[in-house]
């Protein structure tokens, strides 16, 4: 019983620990990798890490829409390696709509899997996430709705898409994108306008929600988004800068709950420690009798110590799989919600050191456990009847 | 051959009474009861030669070595080799069969039995057909016989045992004094019983009375 609890502590603690380990280090990973291909981003004012989050990340929604000249004329700046325009705010079946230019894909270094790129306007292609899940094939052509969020009210209906091509899985956000060029995004919302009957802007300027941007040099960053937020009516955030804050906000969260699987594991540890003085203690007869038969008290300390390492062991490699098993849930639950999926990766060296500690615990247990089997009384523990 | 010379011992814990104890010296395949009301130390006595008590004075020789001059380990390791204890109440690995209590007994003692021996020992002490049941499996008789096997596999130079007939009727004592014996014989060992039960009287022709 006391065995059982000290294995299922065990695993408990390891299970927490691998899975927010897991989870801070493939998100981590997931928002480095997406967010590197872009230096800045210019969008509407407002939050500078909402800005990122929707330009970059596609989790959230966009600041606003900025003028395409303002942006153009931004662009450019001599310090301004290249800039790519993005526009988005519709969807298919929650799958984003991205407008924007073929240089998009190549930052992310997606290519083709099938099919052929979009070339003209209202041709798409999809990214790998989103071809599975909708099951297209080639040359299906679908209505794209407005907003960010599957809906049947405000669908664009007079302006069908056709799917030409499949992009092979990047890892990336361009797997759950749909990709499209800019001239289309801004048709369909012409003609939407000229239909209602908005007056406003109708022959105005284009619009796009952002423009991606890269520096020659790294100095050129702070200094440009400095004069673009202080001069202008754009806003620059730095990928980079925000996503750092972020995962420093999130990084609290992972430390408090790693906090709570290192005080599960240190009451593991009691619980191992003991259930192995319990087993000495009701034991000590056989132990002794061993010690008849010649086993010296190495013989017996080894005893102790290989139930203990197994003890832990079983308890250790039980939460790997437990934290396995979440992570695997966990992805096929929310992997809509963020974009993502998690991935059921082979032990990682971190993991490693969990088990170092893990057994270095065992044996500091294992030790105090058997301080009794020093002056372990043979004579005693076998006559008295 | 066993030989103790002006053996004594105070239990610490109490250190009420100190035990003297005569003088023993048997043969080359020589056999002993030793006799005594309870309390007057027979299984101290049974401890003292088996190692697994250190006399304040006095000494045990078993062969030629000198068993309290020995460090732990070599203690340990001559225990295991040479001495064979059936214990009063009966004492096994509670979790392993019966084959494997025999195996565990012969691994430990870095003696190994051959084959043949076993399978004797076994039939002769009526385990066979029990051997590979858990030992909480076997009835109150399987189980002395038992810890008898586990005395003698190992072929000791002396056996020491404890009341092994406290328990029995007496069919089951005549048969245990004569296993005994004849495993005394077989291994070349001195058996040295300790009891106060007036039925083995008959069987020994050496008393040592306490």
């Amino acid at each position: 019983m006391n065995t059982l609890l000290s294995i299922l502590l065990l695993t408990l603690s390891i299970l927490l620990a691998t899975f927010v380990l897991q989870i801070s280090k493939q998100l981590n990973h997931h928002l480095e990798k997406n967010s590197k291909p872009f230096d800045m981003v210019i969008g509407a004012k407002g939050s500078p890490l909402q800005l990122v989050l929707s330009a970059i990340l596609h989790i959230d929604n966009p600041t606003g829409n900025i003028a395409l000249d303002e942006a153009l004329r931004i662009s450019k700046n001599p310090m301004i390696k290249e800039a790519i325009p993005v526009s988005y705010g519709d969807n298919y079946r929650g799958y984003r709509i991205l407008g924007t230019s073929d240089e998009y894909l190549h930052k992310y270094g997606a290519t083709l899997k099938e099919g052929k790129l979009n070339t003209k306007n209202f041709e798409a292609v999809f990214g790998a996430a989103v071809a599975k899940k909708l099951n297209f094939s080639i040359g299906n052509s679908f209505v794209s709705s407005h907003g960010l969020i599957q809906n049947e009210i405000e669908v664009h209906g007079e302006k069908p898409f056709v799917m030409t091509g499949i992009l092979a899985p990047t890892g990336t956000v361009v797997d759950h994108l749909i990709i499209t060029n800019l001239e289309s995004i801004w048709e369909v919302h012409e003609h939407e306008d000229e239909h209602l009957e908005y007056e406003k802007h109708k022959d105005e300027h284009k619009e796009i929600t952002a423009l991606l941007l890269n520096f020659r040099n790294p100095i050129g960053a702070l200094q440009l988004s400095r004069s673009i937020n202080k001069d202008t009516s754009l806003q620059g955030a730095l990928p980079k800068f925000e996503i750092d804050r972020l995962l420093s906000f999130l990084g609290i969260g992972f430390q408090t709950i790693n906090g709570i699987a290192m005080a599960i594991l240190l009451v593991a540890g009691l619980s191992i420690f003991i259930s192995l003085i319990k087993t000495v203690r009701e034991r000590k007869h056989e132990l002794a009798l061993l010690r008849t038969y010649g086993a010296t008290t190495f013989q017996l300390l080894k005893l102790v110590f290989l139930e203990a390492l197994f003890l832990s062991l079983i308890g250790y490699i039980l939460g790997w799989l437990l934290g396995r098993v979440s992570l695997l849930l966990f992805s096929a639950l929310d992997s809509d919600t963020y974009t993502y999926h998690l991935e059921v990766n082979a032990p990682d060296i971190q993991e490693f050191f969990i088990l170092v500690i893990v057994i270095f615990m065992t044996v500091l247990a294992a030790i105090l456990a058997s301080f009794s089997l020093f002056k372990l009384n043979i004579s005693k523990n076998l006559a008295d009847a | 051959m066993i030989r103790t010379t002006s053996l004594r011992f105070t239990y610490q814990n109490t250190k009420t009474h100190t035990f003297y104890f005569p003088d023993i010296d048997l043969s080359f395949e020589q056999n002993a009861l030793i006799l005594g009301p309870s309390g007057i130390g027979k299984t101290t006595l049974l401890h003292l030669m088996a190692g697994l008590l250190i006399p304040e004075k006095g000494n045990v020789f078993i062969g030629n070595t000198c068993v309290h001059q020995l460090t732990r380990n070599q203690l340990n390791n001559f225990r295991g080799k040479h001495i064979g204890i059936i214990f009063q109440r009966t004492y096994f690995i509670k979790s392993l069969t019966l084959l494997e209590n025999l195996r565990i007994r012969e691994k430990l003692s870095k003696k190994t039995t051959d084959q043949h021996r076993k399978k004797q020992l076994l039939e002769q002490l009526e385990l066979t057909e029990v051997r590979n049941k858990k030992v909480h499996e076997l009835s109150e008789g399987q189980r002395q016989r038992l810890s008898i096997a586990l005395g003698v596999i190992h072929k000791p130079k002396v056996i020491l045992a404890d009341e092994p007939t406290s328990n029995l009727d007496d069919k089951n004592c005549e048969k245990v004094i004569s296993l005994l014996k004849k495993e005394a014989q077989i291994c070349k060992s001195n058996l040295v019983i300790i009891t106060h039960d007036q039925r083995v009287k008959s069987h020994f022709n050496k008393h040592i009375i306490l």
